[in-house]
């Protein structure tokens, strides 16, 4: 995260202070290093062993042992799916680790001060911090004081969360998901798995059986979140897949803010990250779902990376609620994933803000679901996909207006961007309108960086790589402004260094 | 400040032979000017001096107060004191006019090794600049020259200019597509960058920029060669008789 810039005002499109921080950055994936540190594994592999043995490790109670054990059972009967336009050799789902925590977390710590200091120096180095006092030090923050809370997730467990206290005075939740389990169970037992059912999908369901941790969040009726929050999954084990739930709860009138960041080492062995995000949206609330996804891309000639199957869903359960997903997808060998909209409730809305980086032999298959069920309600996509090297983009969408969703209205806006001539941008939209009131729009544009563009920046003494990252960024703009300011530094040196070494 | 020798240059796609040995010296606070009829090579030579791909230079040389300009990147030109208006300048959508000067100005300091400018003194340098070339602050928050009319587009290349403070500058047909009353501010830009250091290369067609932005000496090319240099007059005869007897009398 820009957390350690000086300044973390951002202006129109790209602006000079991100083209010299990219400049100050060297190497092309800044998060591949790894941790040294003792962990404790399950055994490899996956069966119902396992799944009982995560749900211990977790101390969880006997509804959510047989809610997994559930799911496992259907996952056994599911197909891996293969419409997605990626291609990677086939997962052999018993080479993997699904649980691996830090030694130093099996008696959990009571404060962050206890916290293993190899942990706490691993967020320190990502940028991420983990100090209430210390965050933003430094940084005069134009509109006052800004706070961000971080729960921290490290392979299979969360490390920590900051600003419980704090937050827990507004009545706001916000804690690791096993924690969730154990302290508010009556909530997780209402909400867990009806957004994403455990038979949604393939991966989805496999989440179901065997997710170790993540984030859960419950905003009380009519409070707006005095401070961003924010999770940062870092896998760190080798052969170990992530598995993490985020569940968010907006109860009526209620607003909140999510961001959230991940990064893997470098290593040569392809990882496997699935996960699933639930979001419930009651009455005249909203949830700004933001994601930098950073996942370790592969080597130039696609060895090693993440893959990264994630279900993302909204369900706009409540009358005027509102749902808007951005997300800035940089990272991994192979994406997978649709942050989706259900819109339930009349006159509620869903955004969806997309960029979509693939350089190299990264392949991703990325893009949302807009559907209209309540009357009056309104989506909108705004979709950026950057293709370099030898990469392959696709950009996949459906909108569906269903017969009560009268007078609703979707637009989409889908633009891609080839750099070079060995790399390949597909739009593939699906559109079903099942009433006759309803408007649907899709705007699609496909445009390479010009040569002449660049050689202009140049012309002015701009290096080629700033060259092109400013073009880029330039073309993502809409998508940018989406995004909160923390993040929206961040995501601006990202989609420049992503694009190093594309062009020449 | 600047000096071409036997420059010869062909297109890299094909075998097509532009520059056929330009020979040009300009000295030090001077305004050149070339003209000559369409195809003889003038907006070649001002992207071979800048660093435009899709040129090969064949033999010859050019140096810019003694550097090597052909051994050069585009932004090292731009660094050592290269600017070139263009013809035609080129839209960048989604970037803010003001962000990509800032990144200009930004970009040379830092290669010239430079402490950057302030937000505070670029603010206010942009502002006095634009203020002089009628730049209203709308434009300088649309993004580069997109939507821009030909006039606010030339007007922008000469902000770019101020705002850069090269010792070397060429203007490639600043005067195409500019009414009499945008081509006297744009004129009087380049005028009021003129303090007896800074040269420049006027290339145009016409007689009348010249009216406006008097040179100390004029070149007539064609056919990718100088073919006679002289003073303002050498302009004026252009624009009486044309072309035709000048390049009878060497051919």
């Amino acid at each position: 995260m820009g957390i350690e810039m000086n300044d973390v005002h951002v202006k129109d499109g790209v602006d000079s202070e991100t083209v010299e921080a990219v400049k100050a950055l060297s190497g092309t994936y800044k998060y591949g290093w790894n941790t040294e540190i003792e962990m404790e594994y399950a055994p490899k592999g996956l069966s119902e062993d396992i799944v009982r043995l995560i749900s211990e490790k977790n101390n969880e109670p006997e509804w959510m042992l047989d809610w997994r054990l559930q799911a496992y059972k259907r996952w056994l009967e599911l197909k891996e799916p293969n419409w997605a336009m990626v291609d990677y050799p086939s997962i052999d789902f018993q080479d993997q680790y699904y649980y691996a925590r830090p030694k130093s977390m099996i008696e959990k710590p009571k404060s962050l001060d206890d916290v293993d200091p190899k942990l706490l120096e691993t967020y320190k180095k990502l940028g991420i911090p983990l100090k209430e006092q210390a965050l933003l030090a430094g940084v005069e923050a134009p509109d006052g004081e800004r706070k961000v809370a971080v729960d921290a997730v490290f392979d299979s467990v969360s490390v920590g969360t900051t600003f419980q206290t704090e937050l827990k005075k507004a009545g706001v939740i916000f804690c690791s998901f096993s924690e969730a389990v154990k302290d508010y169970p009556e909530l997780v037992k209402k909400y867990l798995g009806t957004v994403v059912p455990v038979s949604d999908n393939y991966y989805a369901t496999l989440n179901s059986a065997v997710f170790s941790d993540g984030s859960f969040i419950y905003i009380p009726e009519g409070v707006r979140c005095p401070m961003e929050l924010s999770t940062y999954f870092r896998i760190n084990a080798e052969n170990t897949g992530q598995f993490e739930r985020t569940l968010i709860i907006a109860d009526k009138g209620s607003y909140v803010s999510y961001l959230e960041g991940c990064t893997a080492p470098k290593r040569d062995v392809a990882q496997l990250h699935a996960a699933v995000v639930e979001l419930v949206i009651l009455d005249d609330a909203e949830i700004k779902y933001s994601t930098v996804q950073n996942w370790y891309p592969g080597d130039e000639n696609g060895k090693g990376g993440i893959y990264n199957f994630v279900t993302k869903r909204a369900d706009c359960r409540g009358d005027r609620s509102k749902v808007m997903w951005t997300q800035v997808e940089t990272g991994s060998a192979v994406t997978w994933k649709y942050p989706s909209c259900v819109l339930r409730g009349n006159d509620s809305q869903g955004e969806f803000y997309s960029i979509a980086i693939a350089n190299n032999m990264q392949q991703a298959d990325t893009g949302t679901k807009m559907v209209h069920l309540g009357k009056n309600t309104k989506s909108r996509i705004v979709s950026k996909g950057i293709s370099a090297g030898k990469a392959q983009n696709t950009y996949r969408g459906l909108v569906s207006m269903h017969p009560k969703a009268k007078d609703s209205r979707n637009f989409t806006q889908c633009d891609s961007l080839l750099i070079g001539d060995k790399c390949g941008a597909h739009t593939v939209p699906y559109i079903e309108v099942k009433n006759n009131s309803s408007r649907v729009e899709h705007e699609a544009t496909t445009s390479k960086v010009d040569d002449d563009q660049l050689f202009y920046c140049r012309s002015r003494g701009m290096g080629e790589e700033d060259a092109v990252a400013l073009v880029v960024n330039g073309f993502c703009k809409e998508v940018l402004q989406a995004l909160p300011m923390e993040f929206a530094m961040e995501a601006q040196q990202l989609v420049a260094i992503s694009l190093e070494g594309s062009v020449g | 400040m600047l000096e071409i020798k036997n420059l010869h240059v062909q297109l890299e796609e094909e075998d097509k032979k532009i520059l056929k040995g330009v020979n040009l010296s300009l000295e030090a606070g001077k305004v050149h000017a070339i003209m000559g009829p369409n195809g003889s090579g003038k907006s070649t030579l001002s992207y071979v001096l800048s660093g435009k791909k899709g040129y090969e230079v064949t033999a010859g040389s050019a140096h810019l107060e003694g550097n090597d300009l052909l051994a050069m990147a585009p932004e090292e030109r731009a660094a050592a004191g290269l600017f070139l208006a263009f013809q035609y300048p080129v839209e960048i959508p989604g970037v803010g006019n003001m962000t990509f000067l800032r990144s200009a100005v930004n970009s040379q300091q830092k290669l010239r090794g430079e402490p950057e400018m302030t937000a505070g003194d670029f603010l206010k340098a942009v502002r006095a600049q634009a203020k002089n070339l009628k730049i209203e602050s709308d434009m300088l928050k649309r993004p580069v020259n997109v939507g821009f009319s030909g006039g606010e587009k030339k007007r922008n290349e000469i902000l770019q200019m101020a705002m850069l403070q090269p010792k070397m500058c060429i203007l490639d047909e600043t005067d195409s597509g500019l009414d009499v009353d945008a081509m006297k501010l744009v004129s009087q830009g380049v005028n009021a960058l003129r303090d007896g250091n800074r040269t420049f290369l006027v290339i145009t067609h016409y007689q009348r920029l010249l009216d406006h932005i008097k040179p100390d000496i004029v070149h007539i090319m064609a056919a990718g060669k100088i073919i006679k240099s002289g003073g303002p007059e050498l302009a004026l005869e252009v624009e009486k008789n044309g072309y035709a007897n000048l390049l009878e009398e060497t051919a």
